[in-house]
């Protein structure tokens, strides 16, 4: 490869793993604060699915009803389904205490099988998947030389990174809500005890959890690719399962999580296109979850899971 | 309404299930005093608390706070009216800092400034006098340092009334006299104090008023300098003659059958909770192990039960090396074991049956196969010898905690153990099934038994006991007959005073 | 006033009415949906409950669609018990599936007494392996095991896509699907022209073994008590580390069984598609058949039914299939609420005066 060819290569790999990176930071942040309230929800996977079908189908509707503002309306709409789908979460792991994993497997189940109903009922069974068309790239900076595709990106893609990861630093650890939402993922007792109310902190939690998923879901059907299919997350929710614990429960280690995963998939595609390595590029798939597992092996009993994870709290 | 009185509790009633834990209790607080709340474990002086501070709801009665009727649903209602509590396990959040843990629940803003954060909880500390480094995280805080965390938080949301839970159980001394000054001084500044206890010593050393309770019923409440005592006992205890009988107390005879020699362990933070332990049991002997609680009882039981790994050291029985040698093979050589915490040590949702198999299954197998028949044969006469109000079938968690620690009892006593562990055999049992508790391990003691009793409550040991070990910060500070063991003496080895400083006392 | 659950024991006649009040809540939820398409619910669940028994063919392709979950719900109930929360049968199913593709293509002129035996056993022990390492790091390095064994479902199905595209991409139509496996290893089918293969038996004799062991057995109580309070187990001289591994391995064994099941007796080949999510499904049905053996044979029959349904429903009436899916789901979040209910009861708090 010529000097050229490689910035060329260099630079496309960069813009296409902030693209990549986009729907796993916003879910990951989603899972990472869910989690730092003391409930692990597995309902990730359908819930950014349910939001990327409900984001897709508002707006192909707004468009045909000729509304401009219809990815919007679509965002919206996702945003709604994910609270929707958190709250019931809630409901099951705060309300009820079940058990969280498997209550948020019924979540995923149903969100997906909900999200496909929709889908059939909608649009029906046409062999041409419907489309619309999706957000546009930007970029900041205008026309740069060179370096200009990086930051060719989605609105989406900037507020990831500018807007959605400072604010979530800065809930998480300067705010009175950040400081409620941490101490009852590690004590709910001693929360509860100062007059916070448990209940009320990780029902919002999920919530919004649930919304920031919703996000990251809609993004890939309103944004990336402007059309809805039933592989459209395939398995992204269970890769940010992975990336909350790799980031050791912590926003900005979530974000270079993200990033690393991000680089290797995109990384992944160009080798496949090039066919230069003879690894199946499964295994670059399947990379983010071996290196949990086994950062977790190394990690053993030293792994600081929040104090409350997984329990369910009584007062009585 | 007598506006000196900072809290009123009228005719507080609190049912769990079929007991009740609160019968119908008036408490009152006044202005500026420190009064002890006292009565023996399961007295019902944590319940009274926990409504007063919005932890449980009351079934009935009224609460007056500053000679206003108040409704308190949660603590957030019960701190708005100036009222903090320190409980014994502590509410803090371990890997959060001192500052976080003071001011949750407590933000006057959306936004945290830290700086800001920290220089106020650095003030408080200073006007308390409660000395605490604000940017500190909990989980590197000793257990005195975390309890004065615990107090300024409570200070800082500008309580008027502070209620202690037994905040001398986790103490050594010196933080002990230390937290003393502490109360003495805010008490001064206007403060008021309920402490709750079920030590005499510390009631008559601090306190202005006390009052007892006993089966969730109050006592009575009396004027600290006006009382005693074993006046105080009485009250607590509802007994006429009132005062330990030490037991025989003859030193024992028989050959030595436990035998531990420089054994040490870890607790579960991995920091040492045993340190070069040694003693030995004889046949017929009780060897009662006194201690403030967290000084090593915990995980020297758990040693001899084959529940956790010593570190160094050996464990004997009958001169066969049992160390870490795991329940089974400790259950084997004869061991019988009567665990600290009984629900951890039978399974609440399986049958009083099969707890009492649970043990020794392959006795009640063949081939893999369980034999129902022998099962429920051996749980019928078990029920009946012992006196179990439950059925085979029933379901452990449905038992009073009267009838599980027998079901206990009756698992370890029907194999004539020749070595008992026996830890906190009477914890949270009423007056009729401690009795026969206790009555048991001395008819073991007769039958030649050797008997390991770990106990909090230092009447227990007093009573039972034919020598008597102390144990402080994991290690052993003396072995003396019970014939010996005065309590003042006891008292002073508790608080990790050594044997040859205790002699040098003149005890 | 207020809501608290309290710790009240419902009376023991209620507990075989859960199940089926949790099923009749459901298809009142799910009724919305149906109502949505503008097809009458009572009409739809005619089709879906009492159309496919009505007729021989679709009644035994009931039982079909049964047996995987028969297989899977066994699978995670033998975790489950011993306290292990297998999310991953899934995966545990794909390793089975692979495994029994493996040998299967080698049987060529071998009896099927021999053949079929094999791909069992390679696809038992598959399963365990797959299921080997998270079990030992939460027993060894005490690492909760649901996050494990469900991201090694993913990393199953991009191994089995790997091999799909690369050594047993088939030559000719370059479809990601393996070779077939040879005749003999072939399962027989139980009726003829039907599609009710060998796996069927299998698995009701499994789920008999899960009964005998759950509930004759000492190892069974061993992992009732191991799961129901490791802490007790221990203290009462069980090896709580042995009986959870075994009964993770075990579980991950008969998950893998269900691949080589659904390899011989459905495909005779490998795809990517070939489990549709059994493995979870399994879940479902551990839950709603309450970790009891007969009761995961119920739920497991009854699933089968609801996908069969499905499909006949979609058929009749323009329903979306997914609709069985939606039920399912939806099924075991009521399940799960109502059996909480079976121990707990919701009362109102009020203040006496």
């Amino acid at each position: 490869m010529t000097d050229v060819a490689f910035v060329t290569f260099l630079v496309g790999l960069l813009g296409a793993t902030l693209r990549v990176a986009t729907p796993l930071l916003f879910a990951t942040i989603g899972e990472l604060y869910t989690e730092r309230s003391g409930v692990l929800n597995l309902g990730i996977e359908g819930i950014m699915f349910l939001g990327a079908f409900a984001g897709f189908a508002i707006a192909a509707k707004s468009a045909e009803a000729g509304l401009a503002g219809y990815l919007w309306l679509g965002l919206g709409g996702a945003i709604g389904i994910g609270l929707i789908m958190g709250l019931l979460m809630a409901f099951f792991s705060v309300t009820l205490g079940v058990n969280q994993h498997v209550a948020g497997l019924g979540i995923t189940l149903l969100s997906t099988g909900l999200a496909l109903f929709g889908f059939r009922m909608i649009f029906g069974q046409s062999s041409v998947l419907p489309s619309i068309e999706p957000f546009t790239q930007f970029s900041i900076f205008g026309d740069l030389p060179i370096l200009g595709p990086i930051f060719e990106q989605y609105l989406l893609t900037y507020l990831a990174f500018i807007v959605l990861l400072p604010l979530a630093w800065w809930l998480l650890y300067r705010t009175s809500f950040g400081l409620e939402l941490r101490s009852v993922g590690e004590n709910p007792e001693a929360a509860d005890a100062a007059g916070v109310n448990v209940f009320r902190v990780r029902y919002i939690t999920l919530a919004l959890g649930g919304a920031l998923m919703a996000i990251g879901g809609a993004f890939l059907s309103l944004a990336q690719l402007g059309a809805f299919s039933p592989g459209i997350i395939a398995g992204r929710g269970w890769v940010c399962i992975a990336l909350v614990i790799f980031a050791k429960w912590d926003p900005i280690r979530a974000m270079w999580g993200a990033l690393l995963f991000g680089g290797v998939f995109a990384l992944q595609l160009r080798l496949q296109l090039l066919d230069l390595v003879d690894i199946p590029f499964e295994f670059f798939l399947a990379l983010p979850y071996l290196v949990t597992i086994a950062a977790l092996a190394l990690a053993g009993r030293n792994v600081a899971y929040p104090g409350a994870y997984l329990k369910a709290y009584r007062r009585e | 309404m007598n506006l000196s009185n900072a809290i009123e509790m009228r005719r507080i009633y609190k049912q769990f299930g079929s007991l009740v834990a609160s019968d119908h209790v008036n408490f009152t607080l006044r202005q500026g005093e420190i009064h002890a709340l006292l009565g023996e474990n399961g007295a019902g002086k944590t319940t009274l608390m926990r409504i007063l501070y919005g932890l449980y709801h009351a079934d009935g009665g009224e609460i007056w706070v500053n000679g206003q009727t108040a409704e308190i649903k949660s603590p957030k209602d019960a701190i708005a009216l100036g009222i903090g509590m320190v409980t014994q396990h502590f509410a803090l959040a371990p890997p959060l800092t001192v500052t976080e843990n003071i001011i949750l629940g407590y933000t006057d803003s959306f936004q945290i400034h830290l700086s800001e954060a920290h220089r106020r909880v650095a003030e408080a500390a200073e006007k308390f006098g409660i000395p605490v480094e604000p940017k500190a995280l909990v989980k590197d805080l000793s257990v005195g340092q975390r309890q004065r965390v615990e107090i300024l938080k409570a200070l800082y949301r500008n309580a008027r009334v502070l209620i202690m839970d037994e905040p001398t159980a986790v103490l050594v001394p010196q933080e002990v006299e230390q937290l003393f000054e502490s109360l003495e001084r805010l008490r001064q500044q206007g403060l008021s104090v309920i402490f709750i206890s079920h030590k005499l010593n510390e009631v008559m050393s601090i306190t202005n008023r006390v009052t007892v309770l006993r089966l969730g019923q109050n006592a009575g409440t009396v004027e600290t300098q006006s009382t005693s005592p074993p006046e105080l006992a009485r009250m607590m205890v509802g007994r006429e003659t009132f005062g330990v009988t030490k037991s025989a107390g003859k030193p024992a005879q028989g050959k030595i059958v436990l035998e531990l020699g420089q054994v040490a362990a870890l607790d579960n933070k991995g920091l040492p909770a045993l340190k070069n332990i040694t003693f030995q049991v004889r046949a017929g002997e009780i060897l009662g192990l006194a201690g403030v609680s967290g000084n090593g009882q915990t995980e020297l039981a758990q040693v001899l039960d084959g529940t956790r790994l010593a570190t160094a050291g050996q464990v004997k029985v009958l001169n066969h090396d049992i160390t870490n040698a795991g329940p089974e093979k400790v259950m084997a050589a004869g061991v019988g074991r009567i665990p600290e915490d009984r629900h951890q040590s039978v399974v609440a949702e399986l049958s009083v049956a099969q707890n009492m198999a649970l043990e020794h299954l392959d006795e009640f197998t063949r081939q893999g196969v369980l034999n129902k028949k022998s099962l429920l044969q051996h749980a019928q006469k078990l029920i009946a010898e012992y006196q179990i109000k439950a059925a085979p079938g029933d379901k452990i968690r449905t038992l009073s905690g009267g009838n599980m620690q027998k079901v206990i009892l009756a698992r370890v006593l029907e194999r004539n153990p020749t070595v008992i562990i026996v830890a906190q055999p009477t914890r949270g049992l009423d007056v009729g099934a401690t009795e026969y508790v206790r009555g048991k391990l001395l008819e073991q003691r007769r039958k030649g038994a050797a008997i390991l009793l770990i106990s909090e409550d230092l009447d227990e040991i007093l009573e039972l006991s034919d020598t008597i070990a102390v144990i402080y910060e994991g290690e052993i500070m003396d072995i003396l007959p019970a014939a010996e063991a005065e309590t003042e003496r006891l008292g002073l080895l508790m608080s990790g005073v050594k044997a040859n400083k205790v002699a040098a006392h003149g005890l | 006033m207020g809501f608290k659950i309290e710790r009240i024991p419902a009376p023991l006649w209620t507990r075989p009415l859960i199940p089926i009040a949790a099923i009749l809540l459901t298809f009142l939820l799910t009724a919305t949906l149906i109502l949505l398409v503008k097809a009458n619910p009572l009409e739809a669940y005619y089709y879906f409950l009492i159309d496919p028994l009505s007729s021989r063919v679709s009644a035994i392709e009931v039982l079909v669609k049964a047996t995987p979950l028969l297989l899977t719900g066994a699978a995670v109930t033998f975790a489950f018990v011993g306290g292990y929360w297998n999310i991953g049968v899934e995966g545990q199913l794909y390793a089975g599936a692979t495994a029994a593709t493996a040998i299967g293509v080698q049987m060529q002129n071998v009896s099927p007494w021999l053949a079929i035996p094999l791909m069992l056993a390679g696809g038992f022990v598959a399963g365990m392996l797959w299921a080997l390492v998270p079990a030992l790091m939460k027993v060894k390095l005490a690492i909760d095991e649901v996050v494990t064994t469900l991201l090694l479902n993913s990393v199953a199905l991009f191994m089995v896509s790997a091999l799909l595209n690369g050594p047993w991409r088939n030559p000719i139509s370059q479809w990601p699907q393996s070779p077939d496996i040879a005749a003999t290893a072939i399962f027989p089918k139980l009726i003829p022209r039907s599609r009710l293969h060998l796996g069927f038996i299998l698995a009701l004799v499994i789920i008999v073994i899960l009964w005998f062991v759950l509930t004759k057995t000492a190892f069974g109580l061993k992992m009732r008590a191991v799961g129901l309070s490791p802490h007790a187990a221990q203290f009462a001289g069980i090896n709580v580390q042995r009986t959870m591994l075994i009964s993770a391995l075990v579980s991950g064994g008969i998950g893998g069984v269900a691949g080589v099941s659904e390899v011989a007796g459905i495909h005779y080949h490998l795809i990517d598609a070939i489990s549709p999510g059994y493995g979870y499904t399994g879940i479902i049905i551990a839950t709603l058949g309450t970790l009891n053996a007969w009761g995961v044979a119920l739920a497991a029959l009854f699933i089968g039914l609801i996908d069969t349904g499905a499909q006949t429903v979609s058929r009749a009436l323009g329903v979306p299939t997914y609709l069985g899916d939606v039920i399912q789901a939806a099924l075991l979040l009521v399940t799960l609420g109502m059996l909480l209910l079976q121990r707990y009861r919701i009362t109102r708090t009020r203040s006496k005066p």
